[in-house]
């Protein structure tokens, strides 16, 4: 009975957990904890191929997609409001997907990778490149936002900015758990099964695989929205192969068998690159490798599955939840 | 040109290099026949499957369906227009379970096909599925993975994916190879009583003579590419020819 309903217990544990989240911790971490969530969205949209045993090298370039968008607006159209920025970077990254889709759906294994990748490397030339529209290296600050019109004080800029962006969350958590599990989602799963069942169903691979990539395609420009407002800034490597790496690092870090297991790798991954950089701060990277190394060996389902095992072994029904 | 059949083959031609999978093949079946395709290995039976549900193109010949022309046209296309088919190898998604394949064959049959918001669990979906896995005696693995299901399991899975799809003409694969002796017959009794109530076109490819001679109303005998007999099973499984063809001996 996978995929019928969300997990419910760590569901409402863990949004009343991020509800008080203000309240109890301090700037820097709401900043870490917004900037997660924020990155999240684009971890999902990750996790959605690792489902279908595709991954993508690129899809940072929906990400930057979303985050350019923020720079062009507020900086040509003095547009400068998260809701109407988030709809028109939903819109772009979807858009951008359509085109790019017609192509990266008749792509699978290394392909399908390496094709994002020189997609959206192709995207961090031109941003570097056209000083005089992106601001090249220098970027592109984005200034404050409005919300539907109203300017918060500074002081409460920044938890105008984490509740949004946990509102966009819990609302991106619940629009890809119905499309998880809806027969288009389980085809996604099955896709990465047999190919030739699906056909022979008289349903189409490459139409799966598109529509997937324009719902993933408008996911990363949401994230890259919501972490443009949040760091106030953005540069080209919004759409570096790096940054592109890191989501599949935090999808593999989370779990990509459940909708929450990337927000709990983002998350944490925030976390452990800040501690690792602060205490190895020559090896921080190694300590993000080793971590994986682990992940890998001892528990590929990621942080997902070890919640699991310790719910099944404090008698709980972890099976609920395994593939939400 | 509109005709009552089913399925009608024109000197349908297919060749892999020098050898000739598919000569001339001129085939009629009516709606309702219950057709076994009987040949030796490489007589070309799969290859015909192939052809007729656009898995190949053939180099000649024209493929009519339901009295339409259908030659050339993909998988997906003569599945949606009632051609359904099973395999050799069980083609099968092996991450979920046999419930949720099954509900995907009925997701495929509807006109929306697979909807991105309405989950795949529905009521009407789910009744319908236990009863069609309940039809090939499968109710009591609906919930477990199909990497689970016996072979025999298997090939009946494979097949109730291509029934749940209600599809005018049902094409078997070789329903019983990798069954064992024990169950081949208990396969095909289940296979047989099902598409017999529905009163559903099946054609299946067997190499096995004693499962054509039992369960084929209509025998269709193949040999290099042709078909070298045509009746009723007993008429044709006693052709001296075929017997040959087939078993290598008189």
């Amino acid at each position: 009975m996978e995929a019928k309903r969300l997990p419910l217990a760590p569901a409402v544990g863990g949004a009343a957990l991020l509800l008080v989240v203000p309240f109890i911790l301090p700037d820097w971490m709401k900043f870490i904890v917004t900037l997660a969530m924020a990155k999240f969205v684009a971890v999902l949209a990750v996790a959605l191929f690792l489902r279908a045993n595709l991954v993508t090298f690129g899809h940072a370039m929906f990400y930057a997609v979303g985050a350019y968008a923020v720079g062009f607006s507020v900086k040509w159209f003095r547009i400068d409001d998260m809701v109407v920025l988030l709809l028109l970077g939903a819109l772009l990254g979807a858009g951008a997907a359509a085109l790019i889709g017609l192509v990266m759906a008749r792509y699978r294994e290394v392909f399908f990778a390496m094709l994002n990748l020189a997609f959206s490397m192709m995207l961090y030339g031109v941003l570097l490149k056209l000083y005089w529209l992106t601001g090249g290296t220098d970027g592109l600050g984005v200034g404050r936002p409005t919300f539907l019109g109203y300017a918060p004080p500074r002081e409460y800029l920044r938890d105008f900015l984490y509740y949004t962006t946990l509102g966009v969350a819990g609302i991106v958590i619940y629009v890809v758990h119905r499309f998880l599990a809806s027969p288009l989602g389980f085809y996604l799963r099955a896709l990465a099964d047999n190919e030739i069942r699906i056909e022979y169903s008289g349903e189409s691979v490459r139409r799966v695989l598109y529509v997937t990539y324009i719902v993933a395609g408008a996911l990363g420009a949401v994230a890259g929205v919501l972490t443009a407002f949040t760091v106030g800034h953005i540069v080209p490597e919004y759409s570096f192969w790096i940054q592109s790496g890191d989501f599949v690092f935090v999808a593999l870090l989370g779990g990509y068998g459940s909708v929450v297991g990337p927000l709990i790798g983002s998350i944490a991954f925030e976390f452990i690159r800040t501690y690792a950089s602060k205490y190895f701060p020559n090896e921080w990277q190694m300590t993000l490798g080793i971590i994986m190394l682990a992940i890998i060996l001892f528990r590929p389902g990621g942080l997902w599955a070890i919640y699991e095992a310790l719910a099944a072994r404090v008698g709980r029904r972890p099976s609920e939840g395994r593939r939400a | 040109m509109p005709d009552e059949s089913i399925l009608r083959t024109i000197n349908l031609t297919k060749s892999f290099g020098m050898v000739t999978a598919a000569d001339r093949i001129n085939v009629e079946i009516g709606a309702g026949e219950l057709v076994g395709i009987v040949g030796a290995n490489g007589s070309g039976k799969t290859t015909f499957l192939n052809l007729i549900t656009g898995y190949l193109t053939p180099e000649a010949g024209r493929i009519f369906l339901m009295g339409e022309d259908r030659t050339g046209l993909p998988p997906r296309v003569i599945t949606r227009l009632g051609v359904a088919r099973s395999f050799q190898i069980p083609q099968l998604y092996t991450n979920l379970s046999v419930l949720e394949s099954l509900l995907l064959s009925l997701a495929a049959k509807t006109d929306t096909g697979a909807g991105v918001w309405r989950p795949l669990y529905r009521q009407p979906w789910m009744d319908e599925g236990v009863e069609t896995l309940g039809r090939f005696g499968l109710e009591a693995y609906a919930h477990r993975p199909v990497s689970e299901l016996p072979e025999g399991g298997r090939k009946l899975l494979d097949i109730a994916l291509s029934f749940a799809l209600r599809p005018k003409l049902l094409l078997m694969d070789e329903p019983t190879s990798g069954v064992s002796i024990k169950d081949k017959f208990q396969v095909m009794d289940t296979l047989i009583k099902v598409v017999e109530e529905s009163r559903l076109t099946t054609i299946f490819v067997e190499h096995d003579m004693e499962v054509v001679q039992r369960y084929g109303r209509r025998v269709l005998a193949f040999n290099e590419g042709r078909v070298i007999a045509d009746g009723r099973p007993e008429a044709v499984l006693a052709d001296p020819d075929v017997r040959k063809a087939v078993l290598g001996r008189v």
